[in-house]
């Protein structure tokens, strides 16, 4: 005969809602460990999606997405006379705000190299990747915009032609594709006053110039976006990613590029290392915290409830050593109860978890390796919480069976 | 060793509880033999030690010396065990209390059916003779009803049935009729020694109805710690004598 059974049949309402209340408690542990998962798939996704074997950045700069970073356009072109660089490309990458509809749309915008690159590797869900160079937008299906949309940003209005699912920044926000020019549109928009004052002030920087005084024809070349003067320009690129011709060249090219004094190259395994270490890793520190404190607190609660529990039955549990049960069968009784409990929590934690997750803002990634854990954990937990009730029960004496 | 057919001996029981200005005597040089088949009552007011004396036989609460013997084994020596105290009781002993003290998260087949299983009796054959024992104390048809269904003459049948679950040379019963009414308490008496002259179990029963005195085979009272033999009521030898 299984007491412990018996024991939660008699006390079956009170140990259900114990059970619900540990299995969601369980579930926030669960989804932390999903969310920073998920920070970390989010962080990693576009690295691993965009397929460069180097990214060469501004000097001493961990970009160009843990931190700011500007590289010359021509990059593009000394990157490709290295000996063993199959292809190189411009990237632009920078995060906007703006309202639509009524709506605040955070996009990390992502400029493709049209006409080489067009956005076939995005995994497109609906629609297309980009099919002209100008005024068309992939974006990912988490900013809510359908497809055929129209959306403002800068002066121009782009089309949503095709969208991607799981597309989104480190910091969550969804992503969007347009092309390299459209990119630094919407990135150097500026208002027409802003603009208008910005050529009144090179005017007169070039009249007081001799150079711009004796070759008139470059003061008409200020008047261009400051984004298309090559002399004057500030670097427009965000990194250049380099494609090799064989994933052995990997060592010898990056120490040629590192020879250069104007840049740094990470592999992509050292990009994948700085945003680990960088933007997630105090996330991941601060959800760690938090599983730790909630683990504890199941922990507490579960003791709690099966002491409660065995203190509820501490009359019969001196009737049984009373009537010569061995000490194995009431710490069987406490035990067994306290696995039920762990075991029927986390199977509520996993099913609500299924359900609700994809609720959430921010991607929860659940994977075997944390389930698998969490199991540990919650078998550890159950049996350290068991060990309470256990040690009342073992201080009980069969004399208080008669106590009236 | 004692008499063969001595179900229950004590020799010199004494229980002192605390010690110098706070010592308390509770129970000096008791001595009483309970043969197999017969059934005893144990008198005395409340303080007597009538309880003292029930939990040291029963192996729950050790004497501070004197011997115990059952089933012609020493038990106790003083407060020192001479077997394995838990496993004595589960195999020779049956409690039956004032209150009936059953396991109330149990039905009352399996509180019968659980003493059997702590013995080794498998779960199939612990249920059918669990169920055979309910229908011979007469409440079988309730044998699925949790505890607190029964009435408390239907509870302290099923702790009866408990307390023979096993066979035990022993049966040890306290104040098993103070929460009975008068007709209720009379049967339980009978069924008491029905199951002392069927099983040939040594049966105490520590009362203060003094209207069920008839159904016993030998009276000892008790009266600040010392017991006596009350011989204004002969014990009944035809049993033995049959």
């Amino acid at each position: 005969m299984n007491l412990a059974l018996k024991d939660i049949r008699n006390n079956l309402g009170r140990f259900a809602f114990t059970t619900i209340g540990i299995g969601m408690m369980l579930m926030i542990v669960m989804g932390m460990a999903g969310i920073y998962r998920g920070l970390v798939d989010d962080a990693t996704l576009l690295i691993n999606h965009i397929g460069a074997d180097l990214w060469i950045v501004q000097r001493d700069t961990r970009g160009p997405f843990a931190e700011v970073s500007r590289v010359p356009r021509t990059l593009v072109y000394r990157a490709l006379s290295v000996p063993g660089v199959l292809s190189a490309r411009e990237f632009v990458y920078h995060t906007i705000q703006r309202q639509h509809k009524g709506k605040q749309l955070r996009i990390a915008v992502l400029g493709l190299s049209w006409p080489q690159d067009k956005g076939d590797w995005l995994p497109i869900v609906s629609g297309r990747a980009l099919g002209q160079n100008h005024f068309e937008i992939v974006v990912d299906k988490s900013l809510g915009l359908p497809l055929s949309e129209t959306l403002k940003l800068g002066k121009d209005t782009y089309t949503v032609v095709g969208l991607t699912h799981n597309m989104v920044s480190s910091g969550g926000d969804g992503m969007a594709f347009v092309t390299l020019w459209d990119s630094q549109s919407i990135q150097f928009d500026a208002p027409a006053e802003a603009i208008r004052l910005e050529r009144a002030a090179r005017d007169q920087r070039g009249e007081s110039n001799e150079l711009f005084q004796s070759q008139p024809f470059l003061t008409q070349q200020l008047n261009l976006p400051a984004s298309q003067l090559p002399a004057v320009a500030t670097p427009a690129l965000s990194a250049v990613m380099v494609k090799l011709t064989s994933t052995y060249e990997s060592d010898r090219v990056r120490s040629i590029i590192a020879g250069w004094d104007d840049v740094s190259v990470f592999s992509r395994a050292g990009q994948e290392e700085l945003l680990l270490e960088g933007m997630v890793d105090k996330a991941r520190r601060q959800l760690g915290m938090f599983r730790a404190l909630l683990t504890l607190i199941a922990a507490i609660i579960m003791a709690l409830i099966l002491y409660t529990l065995t203190l509820d039955k501490i009359r019969s549990i001196a009737l049984l050593k009373l009537i010569g049960a061995p000490n194995r069968v009431i710490l069987g009784l406490i035990l067994q109860q306290a696995l039920i409990l762990g075991g029927l929590g986390y199977a509520v934690a996993y099913i609500v978890g299924l359900k609700l997750f994809p609720y959430f803002p921010r991607r929860v990634v659940i994977t075997n390796e944390d389930l698998i854990q969490l199991a540990f954990v919650v078998l550890g937990i159950s049996i350290l919480s068991s060990l309470l009730g256990m040690w009342k029960a073992l201080t009980v004496e069969p004399n208080d069976a008669l106590m009236t | 060793m004692t008499e063969p057919n001595i179900a229950i001996e004590t020799r010199n029981l004494n229980k002192i509880y605390g010690s110098g200005n706070t010592e308390v005597v509770a129970m000096r040089d008791a001595n009483m033999i309970v043969h197999h088949g017969e059934i005893v009552a144990l008198l005395g007011p409340s303080g007597s030690g009538k309880s003292t004396f029930l939990t040291a036989v029963g192996l729950i609460n050790p004497p501070t010396s004197g011997e115990i013997f059952i089933g012609g084994t020493l038990v106790m020596n003083g407060p020192k065990p001479m077997v394995n105290v838990r496993s004595f009781r589960r195999q020779h002993i049956g409690y039956v209390f004032q209150k009936s003290n059953l396991i109330p998260f149990l039905t009352a087949r399996e509180n019968v059916q659980i003493a059997m299983e702590l013995n080794g009796t498998g779960s199939r054959e612990a249920k059918k003779r669990a169920q055979h024992l309910l229908e011979s104390l007469g409440v079988g048809d309730r044998g699925d009803y949790r505890v607190i269904m029964l009435s408390g003459g239907q509870q302290q049948r099923v702790a009866i049935a408990r307390a023979l679950a096993n066979h035990p040379s022993v049966i040890l019963a306290d104040e098993p009729t103070a929460a009975l009414d008068s007709q209720l308490g009379k049967q339980v008496m009978e069924l008491f020694r029905t199951v002392a002259r069927e099983y040939g179990a040594g049966v105490i029963v520590v009362t203060h109805d003094q209207r069920t005195l008839d159904v016993f085979d030998m009276i000892y009272e008790m009266e600040d710690g010392a017991m006596h033999q009350n011989k204004t009521v002969h014990p009944t030898k035809a049993y033995f004598n049959s």
